[in-house]
């Protein structure tokens, strides 16, 4: 059987790229270990959060599906920074961990492109460079016209708890043991990264009296432009918020040699992610903070698995379950599942194109934490992009490549093939510099298009944005010649940017009815206008930067001049432009100024 | 690699020896082809005593100094030539150099490589600049302090702050439900920005300080012909640059005239006497007048004891009305004609130009403070680009209190800050624009 695209790893990465390719009309082959982990969730029970949630949001109005299977399984939903500006805003869903892969699971097995197979590919089959098929570990080859790996954490992973090391994938289930082998021999650079996650607690062991009940927002969202809400307000679960103890720093403390990261048993570990530190290192890293805070969250609706976010460790059992005993209202809790972290092989994601397609071997794809980054969201974005620009590439056409000022997807694949990964990487808004043009909620006014020409979204779906474009430049004319009364010489446009004055005020002068989305975007445009055509221009700069294109052939070695720091890092970056290239670290200006006089002679000679 | 650069970095003709300096991967070699003892086997950091020869002739007696990669000031292999002959002489080593291989160094190409190959910083690079083209010891003294990074320390620190605050509020977006993590208040940025706004203004107004004792106080001779403006300046500058005499008019060209008070340099500019006039000779010698008024730093008006105050007389007062000025009153050897009463309101300055100014020059000490400006140590800015800068920062500072008041989100305020950021750090050097390394490297002159 001859696939066009085979995608390997059902996680979050690998349902996006399968349903895009498919979506496309590619004949698709999804290689999953077990159909148990199609999209499982192996450690948070939440999709969005700070920056995610756009990303979500982003997902959706390009065509995927991470938005719209959420809003069908959701337990509880919350717009984060909702008292902050409207740039940081963002959506976070608790999410149930049997009905979403399950959702996720239909849609694959309903789709006519789109087989699915329990295997696990051992070896890629390569000639002159290109990609041709797989080899399954049964020794069975499957030939292909483009491969995307999302193998997440199964690369060689290990399973860390305190002194014991054992090879095994997240869940007991079976990781890859040779793959990462073969692509390092195709040339590929490896890196080893670790990440963890908290015990779970069985429900019904914790006293809930002595926590802090949150819950949703009584306001209802959806992260889909095209949903309504599927839940209510009263239907949502609530989570609860615990702290540490001083109790549970002194056990922590004295048991630290039996730490997995500090117990000093193996010579060499993966990196973690700094922003997600184990409860040891907290403890360790802030020893002046008397507690730390802890979440209690329901996984499912289906079991009784309480997630305690906040308390990664790789501490062995025994200390768990006096670490969590230590706990106000976890004195008796039953620990269901321990924690642990877990090992895996990654690749250096500056051998990949912005398209997410590898330098070193043709028609191969990349996305999730194969390539160094942490959460599902960024899994699923790039799953989106290697499964939209594989397809493409097949098509023969050009790659989508989103921009830094259209996107936090673009944002997080041009950090990863520009400066790569040390530690496994987590979308934040600060890495957006432009995030005041990046909201969530005008996702679909920036993406939406991009999702319409690479034919992932309908002609339908088209037409009401750009009935939404539409109402929300009437709204804005409207506004700037409606007079106020009382107010000499301002239009309702300047009035609505008085601090105390909201679109609502004037709307009954539009007369007619938008809806509130719609008003509330030109209520965004007008208020921050000054803000956001400062981003704009700024924006602009890069773009020119971005335009001013390298040559693929350049040689760094005949540059004169070069710091050779900087030379190390364009050679192994090769930017495509100077935005790229001055995004380098390690790359100063003056190396950019040196760069540039010798491509004026470059483009001079040739 | 680089090109070997060479050019004279005195100042021709002026001193007993010359330097020249040359630069580049072959400056050892050749400096070696034209001297007479074998260059190529000496240490880094060695000074040679020997000859320079063409053809087997002794061209000039000379030290040549070795400086090895990357130890010298471009990071480069540096060699240098002290020659002890007049311009002819260095003029034909200079030749020497040139037949034998190096390229005549374009203005400020040495500091340009030294920036570019990292030894310097933007600010230093700036100063070097400076002290090339400083006049006086305090100007010497201002420059060294750039050089050494006062200034770039100072504004890292307040980059830092800022980068601290934005930080924070990035912590506060990106973990909203962490309860303990401090959160930044529209409060505390209030206070950062009045610290900036408080560094910055301090930093302003040494740097106009600064500027004065590099550059020197312009100083702005005005009054009505024959009022005897000239004889002041003369005095001043005790020698004839002006021409002195009767009659009204015959100071036509704009004249001017260094002293030094205190160690201040003081940039002495006569006018044509301001008054109405149909010849267009002087005409273009009044209006310049006028326009000096605004450019200079110090108007010294001087009126005639011997005649009544006239309606120009009067323009003039007006005219300068809001600059640093002082009212001269001269010629008091002769009779006294003038409405002493018009001044009431002024601090006035009665002297006998043709005698002495001493009284006038004691004002301007006075004026300036110049006795402390000599000995504090000042944290300037070396340059109106930098001045510029730091101005820019501070009307951001302004806009982001407005933004305060208009009760803009924290997220939001924190492109503010973020902008000011940007506006430092040009300062220092640390973001990349195109043309500031082009213009600013033009502006070097040659040899340095």
């Amino acid at each position: 059987m001859q696939y066009e695209v085979i995608v390997v790893g059902g996680g979050h990465a690998g349902c996006e790229a399968v349903l895009a390719s498919a979506n496309k009309g590619h004949k698709t082959l999804l290689i999953t270990g077990s159909k148990d982990t199609i999209a499982m969730m192996p450690c948070n029970p939440s999709i969005g959060g700070s920056a995610k949630g756009i990303v979500v949001r982003e997902i959706d109005a390009l065509g995927g599906y991470m938005g719209k299977v959420a809003d069908k399984t959701l337990l509880q939903m919350k717009l984060l920074n909702s008292s902050k500006g409207p740039a940081v805003r963002s959506l976070r869903a608790q999410g149930d961990k049997i009905s979403y892969p399950k959702e996720m699971l239909k849609l694959l097995e309903e789709h006519k492109n789109i087989d699915i197979i329990e295997e696990m590919v051992e070896d890629l089959i390569v000639e002159k460079n290109k990609i041709k098929g797989v080899k399954l570990s049964t020794g069975k080859e499957i030939m292909c016209n483009a491969v995307i790996l999302t193998t997440g954490t199964y690369m060689k992973a290990n399973i860390l708890v305190g002194d014991k090391r054992t090879v095994s994938g997240p869940k007991g289930t079976r990781p890859s043991l040779y793959l990462s082998d073969n692509l390092e021999k195709l040339g590929f650079k490896l890196l080893r990264l670790k990440t963890g996650t908290p015990p779970r607690i069985e429900r019904n062991s914790i006293d809930f009296s002595k926590t802090k009940r949150e819950d949703g927002d009584d306001k209802l969202y959806t992260f889909s432009f095209d949903n309504e809400p599927y839940y209510t307000v009263e239907d949502q679960e609530p989570c609860y918020l615990t702290y540490t103890t001083e109790e549970t720093h002194k056990i922590i403390r004295d048991n630290l040699d039996k730490s997995s990261m500090y117990g000093g048993f193996y010579e060499k570990l993966g990196t973690g992610p700094r922003y997600c530190p184990s409860i040891e290192d907290k403890v360790v890293r802030f020893a002046d903070k008397e507690r730390h805070q802890l979440f209690l969250e329901p996984e499912s609706k289906y079991y009784d698995d309480i997630y305690l976010q906040g308390f990664s460790t790789s501490m062995p059992y025994d200390v768990q379950d006096k670490m969590v005993h230590s706990l106000p209202g976890l004195e008796h809790a039953k620990i269901l599942r321990y924690a642990y972290a877990i090992e895996y092989d990654a690749i250096d994601s500056r051998d990949l194109y912005p398209s997410l397609e590898t330098k070193i071997i043709d028609s191969l794809f990349t996305a999730g934490q194969i390539n160094g980054t942490s959460g599902y969201e960024e899994a699923a974005g790039q799953g989106l992009i290697a499964g939209i620009n594989a397809s493409l590439k097949l098509e023969g056409k050009e790659p989508l490549i989103l921009k830094r000022d259209e996107s936090y997807i673009g944002v997080l694949i041009d950090d990863l093939v520009t400066k790569g990964v040390k530690d496994p990487y987590r979308l934040l808004t600060s890495r957006a510099e432009y995030r005041l043009l990046l909201r969530h909620d005008n996702a679909d006014l920036r993406l939406r298009k991009h999702g319409y020409e690479v034919g992932l979204i309908n002609e339908e779906q088209y037409k009401k944005l750009i009935t939404k474009e539409n109402n929300i430049n009437e709204i804005i004319e409207k506004l700037k010649n409606i007079k106020i009364k009382d107010e000499k010489n301002i239009n309702a446009y300047d009035y609505i940017k008085r601090t105390e004055v909201s679109i609502n005020d004037v709307k009954s002068k539009l007369f007619k009815e938008y809806n509130e989305l719609e008003l509330q975007q030109a209520e965004i445009m007008i208020k921050y206008e000054g803000y956001i055509k400062k981003t704009k221009k700024e924006a602009e700069k890069m773009r020119k930067l971005e335009n001013k294109k390298i040559p693929k052939d350049i040689n760094y070695d005949k540059i004169p001049n070069l710091a050779s720091e900087a030379r190390i890092k364009l050679k192994e970056v090769k930017p495509e432009n100077f935005g790229q290239a001055i995004r380098i670290s390690g790359v100063n200006p003056s190396d950019i100024s040196i760069l540039s006089i010798y491509m004026k002679r470059y483009f001079n000679e040739n | 690699m680089n090109d070997t650069i060479c050019a004279i970095s005195t100042a021709v003709g002026i001193g007993a020896i010359s330097i020249l300096r040359v630069s580049g991967n072959e400056a050892i070699d050749i400096v070696d082809k034209i001297f007479d003892k074998d260059l190529t086997k000496k240490r880094s950091h060695t000074i040679n005593y020997g000859h320079i020869i063409e053809d087997g002739k002794i061209i000039d007696e000379v030290l040549v100094s070795i400086m090895k990669s990357p130890r010298s000031f471009t990071m480069e292999d540096v060699v240098e030539i002290n020659s002890h002959g007049g311009i002819a002489t260095t003029n034909k080593i200079l030749e020497l150099l040139l037949n034998n291989g190096a390229r005549l160094a374009e203005p400020g190409e040495f500091t340009k490589r030294a920036f570019l190959n990292g030894r310097i910083d933007l600010i230093e690079a700036e100063s070097i600049m400076d002290l090339i083209n400083s006049k006086t010891e305090s100007s010497r003294k201002l420059a060294i302090n750039g050089v050494e990074g006062k200034i770039s320390k100072l504004i890292k620190d307040i980059v830092d702050k800022l980068i601290m605050v934005n930080a924070n509020i990035e912590v506060n977006i990106d973990y909203p439900e962490y309860e303990d993590i401090e959160i930044v208040t529209q409060k505390e940025i209030e206070k950062i920005s009045k610290y900036i706004n408080k560094e910055l203004t301090k930093l302003l107004y040494e740097s106009e300080n600064g500027k004065i004792i590099k550059e020197g106080i312009n100083t702005l001779i005005l009054g009505k012909p024959n009022v005897g403006k000239s004889s002041i300046l003369n005095k001043l500058i005790n020698e004839e640059k002006a021409i002195v005499t009767d009659i009204a008019g015959t100071t036509r060209d704009i004249v001017e005239g260094q002293i030094r008070i205190n160690g201040i340099l003081l940039n002495i500019i006569d006018t044509a006497g301001i008054r109405k006039t149909e010849d267009t000779v002087e005409k273009i010698g009044v209006e310049k007048s006028i326009k000096l008024i605004d450019e200079s730093d110090l108007i010294i008006l001087v009126f005639n004891n011997n005649e009544k105050l006239t309606k120009e007389d009067i323009d003039l007062l007006i005219k300068t009305k809001n600059k640093k000025r002082i009212i001269v009153i001269n010629k008091m050897d002769l009779e006294s004609k003038i409405d002493f009463d018009t001044f009431k309101e002024e601090k006035i300055i009665k002297i006998s130009a043709l005698e002495d100014v001493e009284e006038l020059k004691k004002e301007i000490s006075d004026i300036f403070k110049l006795d402390e400006l000599n000995n504090k140590d000042f944290t300037y800015l070396s340059n109106s680009r930098q001045i510029s800068l730091v101005k820019k920062a501070v009307a951001k500072a302004k806009e982001l209190e407005k933004a305060l008041e208009d009760d803009i989100p924290i997220d939001i305020l924190e492109i503010d800050i973020k902008e000011i950021c940007e506006i430092l750090n040009e300062i220092i050097g640390e973001s990349y624009d195109d043309k500031l390394i082009d213009t600013l490297f033009s502006n070097f002159c040659l040899g340095k």
